[in-house]
């Protein structure tokens, strides 16, 4: 399930709200992505989405994981809105039976969310605010992935 | 008439983020865009921006019904 939020939220609360009344799930992995100051270069982050699409798009991703890692079950939870740092902008949690599914699978999502998820990021800093698209690092990420 | 999505550095460009613009195809829509705000028209012609019409993803001219919503997304930059 992906779940777009406006305010702010406790990564640990939804742990374990995710762990609760499973007796077949072996593995439970998580992230959770925190905004950086970047030593002051950046004040405030504002992450724009697409609501419907965005929502849509991470889903065709998160079928995607359930599919190719046999997971049982994926959380995703994702800010939207101006986002101060050290506060949390990402969490995801995925359930499987066995350890390795489930950690494949939350760095396979992250490294989707972190480089092609439907968001448009703006940061604020000392010198003003600019727009930011993918880092090369990002694509090298999500090749990791690309099966042949 | 078709409500139009700007996202990103688009809505920068042009100074609103959502608006009715009439036009009953996507083509005649960029040509009132081109036509009312040439700033926004080039700054959509970056071949990284994707076009949605019903939020779905579109790569040619399509029809635009009376409730069609169309978006211009810039590149995605991820969360």
């Amino acid at each position: 399930m992906i779940r777009l939020v406006s305010q702010p939220f406790d990564p640990g609360e939804a742990l374990a709200g995710f762990c609760r009344g499973r007796s077949e799930t072996g593995a439970i992995a998580s992230f959770t992505g925190l905004a950086r100051a970047e030593a002051g270069q950046t004040t405030l982050l504002e992450l724009e989405a697409y609501p419907g699409f965005t929502e849509r798009e991470i889903g065709r991703h998160e079928a995607a994981a359930v599919a190719r890692f046999g997971l049982q079950d994926v959380l995703i939870l994702h800010r939207t809105g101006p986002i101060p740092p050290g506060e949390a902008i990402v969490f995801v949690a995925t359930a499987a039976a066995h350890r390795r599914a489930a950690f494949e699978a939350c760095d396979f999502l992250m490294d989707y969310l972190k480089s092609r998820a439907p968001f448009w990021k703006k940061e604020t800093g000392p010198d003003g605010a600019r727009w930011i698209e993918p880092t090369e690092r990002d694509r090298d990420d999500l090749a990791r992935w690309e099966t042949s | 008439m078709a409500r139009v999505l700007l996202f990103g550095r688009l809505a920068d460009v042009a100074g609103w983020r959502e608006r009715d613009i009439p036009a009953r195809t996507l083509g005649e829509l960029r040509g009132w865009i081109a036509t009312e705000d040439p700033a926004l028209f080039e700054a959509l012609q970056a071949p990284a921006v994707r076009t949605a019409v019903d939020q779905s993803l579109v790569s040619l001219d399509v029809d635009l019904g009376p409730d069609s919503e169309v978006a211009f997304l810039p590149p995605m930059s991820g969360g």
